[in-house]
């Protein structure tokens, strides 16, 4: 991307000798400051790091920084440059497939409502169900750190076939590495799978239009908070499991009864906020959402407001954003609510010709703010 | 949630926004807002997190103040933490916001992903259990925020010293609240009508010691909570006290603060620390008895003298208006290299590098303002 930008998004001299006082008409010189941020916005983040960081895997700018620099650069092409939440592929029969990869290092391994082995197969699945298909097939690598209990690993593959039954997919091939001690942290689990994409089912961001709602399909924010709490060192203790599970008969359901949905993508890294964030840019819309209208428990509520964490961007392993044409939301909400997966579904906000890009809140008391997409990680604040 | 909905309940803030712009009106028949600055950078959160500038009418404009605890902390002292970070034998600990403020050359975050042992604690006491666990390895807390944190980091210390830990020291960059005020007070450029006190601050301190405020400088105070109706009931008495010709400090947040603050906790701040003869801020440069140190008695467990840290300064950018933006006196827009040297990616000043300082916000949510937001 470089060079591809104004003169001025990188401050090579502008101002530097602070002799620019009274250039042009005092007028207007902030729409003019508006503009051009506005400009070097709509550009990919650019990546700008020697070493990779923690921040580079957190779902935010920074990780679509370092995809774009390093990965889509090397292995440009279309269906990688969609940057879907999985592959669309078509077959010589004419058919269509969901192709989708993921790597599970969540700490710790087993949590409140789950293990990693869960994660495993629930992210893949729901990965696939984002695209519509139907997940069939799914392929497992382990890599183990040397010294890893053989009765934990059988444990979260224990957790993995309970998933992979619960879900009606099957782990049909796999991969056994064991590296040095200290080379991993215990075990690293990579999935891919494999599902049909039905005739007629076409899910695409391009496809959102003004008018349309945004749902969302149950209490968002549990996964993340119980991963933290979990985790032990928040010296904050509270029953929240993590929502982990798979998505694909609800999307089955959803689909059946609202067949306009125009799209679907599964609130994980970086949340809600995330998702929305993406779609408006995607799709070149605005989304307005509506703080009283989200579902969120009101012990993550709790646990976010004394992190200074905003639910929003919390991870969730079972809920998905869905887009759907207005005409066909109370139907699609009492597809999702039909389901035990989606019984606490809500209509959580609007999809709006202004202003493009950007996620704006309504909040509770009435005013609103822009939900940005995050720069790393959200990190607890002191004040 | 009980105990936080009362104070974010909708009609109760439509009222209070209807008397601010009531009596703002009043006050500003021109329209030329009044400026009011929220001192607390958990005052700007709430702000923020609440979206209050947008129900604000236009004659109302608050302007945020320096109590950002860690966005002030100068470029110097982050290469300072880096430093000491990168030794060895350490382990540095630090609560999560610091990790991300650039010093001269990088971030803790950057650090890390080098290979320094740099771990995220939400309390000193963590710190401190990390020391104990660790008796091989040097443990250094990164000592950060104003009156509101030291008292947590005192009583580290003195747990430290009752339980033997001689494997623990603290990196102290605590700072005091009254001074930056005075400094910006002093400024002959000031364009500010009144102040909302820190709330967490002056549950330590209390709030007698902000009389300087209306006395010396003529500009009414009011200590407020961190809730949005808390914020908002500060801006009606404040544009009361305007209105009925008064200038005062006053107190809204009296469910938490008094007069004279928390005695316990100022006796084990002044045993544990003492006043710096002066502190440098990032964007208000060089204010004197403006941060705490570790007292001789303390000296032992201070990171500064245990590992001789370079102490380099690294002077803020010419360009950079930081000072001024926190007066009021330019918009951030106005700033020389706002928006170009200077973005929330490569903060340069105190005001980009938080996501609540007003050049950052600005930055993300500038645009808002021209956009009509369709209500539900």
């Amino acid at each position: 991307m470089t060079g591809t930008a104004g003169p001025d998004t990188d401050g090579s001299g502008a101002g530097r000798d602070g002799g620019h006082d009274g250039e042009g008409p005092e007028l207007g010189r902030e729409e003019v400051v508006l503009e051009r941020i506005e400009k070097w916005r709509r550009h990919r983040p650019r990546l700008k790091d020697e070493f990779v960081n923690s921040a580079h895997g957190a779902g935010g700018k920074a990780s679509a920084a370092l995809i774009d620099a390093v990965f889509v650069e090397a292995f440009r092409n279309k269906t990688l440059e969609t940057m879907a939440d999985a592959a669309v592929l078509e077959l010589p029969s004419g058919e269509r497939i969901a192709f989708s990869t993921d790597s599970y290092v969540v700490k710790p391994r087993r949590f409140p409502g789950g293990s990693v082995g869960h994660l495993a197969i629930h992210g893949t699945v729901n990965d696939l169900s984002m695209m519509g298909a139907s997940p069939s097939w799914i392929s497992a690598a382990f890599v183990i750190e040397d010294g890893f209990s053989v009765e934990e690993l059988r444990g979260i593959v224990d957790d993995m076939a309970e998933a992979a039954k619960h879900a009606g997919v099957t782990v049909v091939t796999g991969d056994t590495k064991v590296v040095d001690r200290g080379a991993a942290d215990g075990v690293y689990i990579t999935t891919a799978g494999v599902g049909v994409i039905p005739a007629g089912v076409h899910l695409d961001a391009r496809a959102i239009r003004p008018g349309d709602k945004v749902l969302v399909s149950g209490k968002i924010g549990d996964h993340g908070v119980a991963v933290m709490i979990a985790r032990g060192d928040l010296a904050l203790e509270a029953d929240i499991p993590s929502d982990t599970a798979p998505l694909n008969e609800l999307v089955e359901q959803l689909l059946a009864a609202a067949p306009g949905t125009r799209f679907l993508r599964d609130a994980t890294r970086g949340g809600v906020a995330t998702v929305c964030n993406e779609l408006a840019r995607d799709a070149e819309v605005g989304v307005v959402l509506y703080e009283h209208q989200l579902p969120i428990r009101n012990i993550v509520n709790g646990a976010c407001e004394i992190l200074g964490i905003d639910p929003l961007y919390v991870a969730n392993e079972g809920k998905l954003v869905a887009i759907v044409p207005a005409d066909q939301a109370d139907a699609a909400l009492a597809a999702m609510r039909a389901h035990p997966v989606g019984a606490d579904a809500a209509v959580i906000g609007d999809v709006t010709e202004e202003p493009p890009g950007i996620v704006v809140l309504r909040t509770g008391l009435g005013g609103s703010r822009i939900v940005d997409m995050l720069v790393g990680d959200p990190l607890p604040r002191i004040c | 949630m009980r105990f936080v909905d009362e104070y974010r309940d909708p009609a109760a803030a439509r009222l209070a926004v209807a008397e601010i712009e009531t009596l703002a009106s009043r006050l500003v028949p021109s329209g030329e807002p009044l400026k009011f600055m929220e001192v607390c950078g958990g005052h700007t959160h709430t702000i923020y997190k609440h979206g209050i500038e947008n129900l604000l009418p236009s004659t109302v404009e608050l302007v945020h103040g320096p109590g950002c605890p860690v966005c002030v902390i100068p470029m110097g002292r982050v290469d300072d933490a880096i430093a000491v970070a990168k030794r060895p034998n350490v382990i540095f600990t630090s609560f999560g916001d610091m990790m991300r403020v650039p010093g001269g050359s990088g971030n803790l975050l950057e650090a890390k992903a080098q290979g320094a042992d740099v771990r995220m604690v939400y309390s000193p006491l963590d710190a401190l259990r990390i020391a104990e666990a660790n008796p091989d390895r040097e443990v250094v807390f990164f000592a950060v925020g104003f009156e509101t944190t030291a008292p947590s980091t005192a009583v580290t210390l003195l747990k430290a010293r009752e339980r033997g830990v001689t494997n623990f020291s603290v990196f102290c960059n605590h700072v005091t609240i009254v001074p930056p005020l005075k400094a910006i007070l002093e400024s002959p450029d000031l364009r500010l009508d009144g102040f909302i006190g820190p709330g967490h601050v002056s549950t330590v301190i209390g709030n007698r010691p902000y009389r300087f405020v209306p006395g010396t400088y003529g500009k009414p105070l009011v200590t407020a909570g961190f809730e949005p109706l808390d914020i908002l009931q500060a801006l009606v008495m404040l544009l009361r006290q305007l209105t009925e010709g008064r200038c005062e400090v006053e107190n809204q947040y009296t469910r938490a603060v008094t007069d004279g603050g928390n005695r316990k906790a100022l006796e084990i701040l002044s045993q544990v620390f003492e006043l710096r003869p002066h502190f440098e801020w990032r964007g208000l440069g060089f204010i004197s008895q403006s941060a705490l140190k570790l007292s001789p008695e303390f000296a032992d467990l201070d990171a500064e003298l245990r590992f001789a840290v370079p102490g380099v300064r690294v002077a803020d950018p010419k360009a950079c208006q930081c000072g001024e933006v926190l007066k009021g006196v330019i918009k951030p827009w106005e700033c020389k290299v706002f928006g170009t040297a200077c973005t929330p990616e490569t903060p340069i000043g105190t005001c980009m590098v938080s996501s609540e300082g007003a050049c950052a916000a600005y930055y993300n949510y500038g645009r808002l303002t021209k956009i009509p937001v369709k209500s539900a």
